[in-house]
């Protein structure tokens, strides 16, 4: 089942917390460069499915394999494949007592052990893609939520992954601030960057997935192109999904 | 629709600003208010006035002996004993290598605020260390020796606060972690060791690191009683230092966790880098509580027979020539403790406000 | 083999195993050390000391004892008296920075002024030194019994220590302590009652007011119906002593007073602190929904101050139990001064005497932690 093109491949994937069955037999395949936007109500696992995908979370059967590198208890491999699979949380979670500089250049010298001015070099080139080279010196809570999820994204780009995880990137932010967000995922997802995005914003969707999942209750329920997806939706709790998120 | 003329700002009325109207609402503006302020300046005269006589107006000063009349207060007996308060039984001739150390000290202080790079601090640090202990106690490099035993008063308080600060810090994030961690035996260790040390007295944990800690020792193997009362005295407290720490920790949310782990950190750099750091900011004002602490329970020592500077009071009382000024001895260290713990806890507050504006 | 060894779960088993043996190893090595100490220096083991007779004098017990009594006894003076001197300084303690957490807040400047600088100056001298100040500069500066000074007539205080008249256990006196009880039982089902009554008919019932009011006259009445006689026994001088009476010692009256200014100030920071800690907002609301400024406090300010308040002030009660312990330095003989000092330098088995001792104040401590966290509990504030 390796088909070389697959940089993800989930097979019968279930997880538990205590009695409760969060995930229940996910299938997934995930291609190079492919852009996967999971949607769904809360409390659907969609969060917990792709914290999995980069090991926050724990799963008790199943497989998960990231380039070639299955995802075990081993800390050589856990740790190849977080070097491989970057992550944006919805609460950003940069670290407050360093300046967006050290945030940004923190992993690439304690853990791939990269020279200080090389580095700071990636750092800047990544801070200017997003638009916040001119803030590098300044602490995190000196900026606002939009700029901090930028930095935040600047921040796992600049370990150059093959997959980019998201979660729920813009539910924190401002409105006036989700679409500088969403410019900077527009533009990754131009790039070679695999994406796997949990979501509600279903323009972005739209725009430049390659596939839309639905879950509910553990389950991928339904997926297809976002064309489909969106004006013909199959199954009857994906049609009530739509009505409920696409009525106001 | 109606456009309205810019008024300018007035002054207030007569009687509803400044100080008669501040003495009107706080000190007069009820029946129980004024006989309280009666009370409260009933209470200042009764305390100030007869202090303000013994300890100045009647007070003497003048000369060296011990030939004034028992009315006020004789400070006369503190100036003849001041070195024993400050040094102890250290000797006079070296004792300019104890002013040598404090010199340093205030230095290493500044590097310290001042410098830049975690390793520089600690380094010099350590080596102030080194280079204070060498000048304290002496032996090589030419400088005599100057036994354990010989150190006293304040020169022993200091030693025995720092000594006591910088020691119990490490181990205190050391079992910190421990409570926090996933792998059960090291976390029942941990948890077990910090409860036990909270729920006895100091001064068991002195006995026991006194009497029991000989026995623990292969024969031959001693340790001085100044350095057993100081291994107590870290145990202790490293509990203490710990359980601050763990609320600094508890205050981070997941989400640091789980970004220093997205980014491959280990655990040991995730916590040295990201977490320690800012669980450390929050945990000061407690941190600075625990060493306040520390300074006070320093006086304890003298129960287990070391001459700290509480000790040096009924000491110095006690001469022959100066017998029956325990009470200008007591005033004179309650003045220096408090002062010092007094300027600890304004920092302390200052710390807080300074943290709390910073970053959230 | 080497990826078994990378398992993250494989490298906490053995990390835990390396620090288990590691603690094992340390355990084994000051035992090897230990019996080999003990058996040189002939100091006997086991628990067989608390039979022997223990050969000294302690003044201040509040059961029998003289020096032919076992060093079983000893310990149980000792430890009577630590729980003597907590409750009575824990009772003053915080009778004490009630009043003074109250005050810290009070309208009048002048008296916030002062509770402020109370507290600041108390609490930043070292608790040890404030007893001992209190014993040698106060308590024997005092004049000797045949120059007592005298106080309310029956009151005398010396350099021995305070003397009060003591009433007997006869019958007016037990008649009035039973009274209470029934007084305090006939408030909680009062209580009770006017809360339904409230419910039934929205009618208030001063509650407050009528339990002091019954706390005041009904054990004055019961006083009189019994015989209004308390047969008090008299302090009074005879030869170079006082004879009757209650004394207290001075040893005593100097730790409880020390423990009480200095534990004081910490209880009346937490009091205030709980106050404060009311946002503002709430008694603006109480204020708008019209309750008074009595019920407000009742209803609306103590409850949530009350909850902030009570785990610090119980540690506070349990730094007191621990400071009882500095009774060393002045000779009154709670657990530490005739248990782990006399007994300890008499029989010499240093870790089973001092191991009890902690023990002892481990198991309290544990016991009202236990309570503690069952307070908190039932008074927690439920959130989602």
């Amino acid at each position: 089942m390796e088909n070389k093109n697959d940089i993800i491949e989930i097979r019968n994937l279930n997880k538990w917390y205590g009695d409760f069955h969060v995930l229940k037999d996910i299938n997934l395949n995930v291609k190079r460069g492919e852009i996967v936007v999971v949607a769904g109500p809360s409390g659907s696992g969609k969060s917990t499915l792709v914290r999995c995908i980069n090991y926050l979370e724990q799963f008790q059967e199943g497989h998960i394999i990231v380039d070639n590198v299955e995802l075990t208890d081993d800390v050589k491999k856990i740790k190849a494949i977080r070097e491989d699979v970057a992550m944006v949380f919805q609460s950003f979670n940069l670290f407050p007592h360093l300046t967006i500089l050290d945030n940004l250049t923190l992993a690439p010298i304690w853990v791939k052990k990269t020279p200080k001015k090389e580095a700071v070099k990636i750092a800047m080139e990544f801070l200017d893609r997003v638009g916040i080279a001119d803030q590098a010196k300044k602490y995190p809570n000196q900026l606002s939520g939009g700029q901090q999820q930028r930095v935040a994204i600047a921040r796992s780009l600049c370990k150059n992954p093959s997959v980019m995880l998201f979660d729920e990137p813009t539910s924190a932010l401002d409105p006036e601030m989700i679409s500088e967000v969403l410019d900077v995922m527009i533009e990754l997802a131009q790039s070679d960057k695999t994406m796997v995005c949990v979501t509600h914003e279903m323009g972005f969707a739209k725009k430049v997935a390659d596939r839309v999942l639905f879950m509910e209750s553990g389950q991928i329920i339904e997926e297809n192109n976002p064309e489909d997806f969106f004006e013909n939706p199959e199954s009857d709790r994906l049609k009530l999904f739509l009505s409920q998120i696409l009525s106001h | 629709m109606a456009v309205f003329k810019k008024v300018e700002a007035r002054q207030a009325p007569i009687g509803s600003r400044g100080i008669i109207l501040w003495a009107r609402e706080n000190l007069f503006s009820s029946p129980l208010n004024i006989a309280l302020t009666i009370f409260g300046i009933a209470l200042l005269l009764w305390i100030i006035p007869p202090f303000v006589n013994w300890s100045i107006i009647d007070a003497h000063f003048a000369g060296t002996t011990n030939t004034h009349p028992k009315v006020g207060a004789n400070w006369v007996f503190i100036k003849v004993k001041m070195s024993m308060f400050l040094y102890g039984f250290y000797p006079e001739v070296d004792r300019w290598r104890v002013k040598l150390a404090y010199a340093l000290f205030l230095i290493v202080i500044a590097v310290f605020k001042y410098g830049k790079g975690a390793i520089f601090k600690t380094s010099s640090v350590a080596i102030y260390f080194l280079v204070a202990y060498i000048l304290i106690k002496g032996g090589i490099f030419g400088l005599n020796e100057v036994g354990y035993d010989k150190w006293g008063g304040l020169l022993l308080t200091i030693i025995i606060s720092v000594v006591g600060i910088v020691f119990s810090f490490p181990l205190g994030v050391l079992f910190a972690l421990g409570r926090k961690t996933d792998l059960p035996i090291i976390r029942s260790l941990s948890i077990s060791y910090i409860e036990l040390m909270r729920s006895v007295p100091l001064i068991t944990v002195l006995f026991m690191s006194s009497v029991i800690l000989p026995l623990f020792l292969p024969e031959g193997v001693t340790f001085d009683k100044l350095v057993r009362a100081l291994v107590g005295l870290v145990i202790f407290e490293s509990a203490y230092v710990a359980e601050a720490i763990r609320g600094g920790i508890q205050a981070i949310p997941t989400g640091q966790y789980e970004a220093a782990d997205a980014i491959g950190l280990s655990y040991w750099e995730k916590m040295l880098l990201v977490i320690l750091p800012q669980a450390l900011k929050v945990a000061i004002p407690n941190l600075v509580g625990i060493f306040i602490s520390i300074v006070q329970n320093t006086t304890l020592v003298m129960i287990i027979g070391l001459f700290d500077l509480l000790a040096m009071v009924q000491l110095t009382a006690s001469d022959s020539h100066w017998l029956g000024f325990e009470t200008e001895g007591y005033v004179f260290v309650t003045a220096i403790f408090w002062a010092f713990c007094y300027a600890m806890s304004l920092f302390s507050k200052s710390l807080e406000k300074r943290f709390n504006t910073s970053n959230k | 083999m080497l990826a078994f060894l990378r398992d993250r779960k494989v490298r906490g088993y053995i990390f835990q195993l390396l620090i288990i043996s590691a603690f094992v190893a340390f355990m084994w090595y000051i035992g090897v050390n230990t019996s080999h100490n003990i058996e040189q220096r002939g100091i006997r083991t086991g628990f067989g000391f608390f039979h022997s007779t223990a050969g000294f004098g302690i003044d201040d017990s509040p059961i029998s004892y003289n020096p032919s009594d076992t060093y079983a006894r000893v310990f149980l003076v000792g430890l009577l008296n630590t729980l003597i001197i907590t409750f009575a300084s824990i009772v003053l303690a915080t009778i004490l920075g009630l009043i003074l957490g109250v005050l810290r807040l009070s309208k009048n400047w002048l008296i916030r002024k002062l509770s402020a600088a109370y507290i600041e100056t108390f609490r930043n001298i070292p608790v040890l030194l404030q007893i001992l100040f209190w014993y040698n500069v106060v308590l024997r500066s005092l004049p000797s019994p045949r120059e007592s000074i005298g106080l309310f007539g029956d009151v005398f205080l010396n350099n021995r220590g305070l003397y009060i008249p003591e009433p007997s256990l006869n019958t007016t006196t037990i008649s009035i302590i039973i009274s209470v009880f029934v007084v305090f039982i006939f408030l909680f089902f009062l209580n009770r009652w006017a809360n339904k009554r409230q419910e039934v008919t929205g009618e208030d019932f001063p509650v407050l007011l009528t339990g002091i009011g019954l706390l005041i006259v009904v054990p004055f009445l019961t006083y009189f119906i019994s015989g209004a006689n308390f047969n008090f026994s008299h302090p009074h001088l005879a030869g170079f002593g006082f004879q009757g009476g209650k004394q207290f010692y001075p040893e005593f009256v100097a730790l409880t007073l020390a423990l009480t200014i200095y534990t004081g100030t910490f209880i009346a920071e937490a009091v205030r602190g709980g106050i404060e800690a009311v946002k503002k907002g709430q008694k603006e609301a109480a204020a708008s929904i019209g309750l008074s400024h009595y019920q407000a406090l009742k209803l609306v300010i103590l409850p949530q101050a009350i909850r902030i308040a009570i785990p610090p002030v119980i540690n506070q009660y349990l730094n007191i139990l621990k400071n009882s312990s500095l009774a060393t330095a002045i000779g009154y003989p709670e657990i530490v001064t005739v248990f782990a000092g006399t007994t300890l330098n008499q029989v010499g088995q240093a870790i089973e005497i001092i191991s009890i001792t902690m023990l002892v104040y481990l198991v309290i401590s544990l016991v009202v932690s236990a309570l503690l966290n069952w307070l908190n509990f039932k008074m927690k504030i439920k959130e989602r």
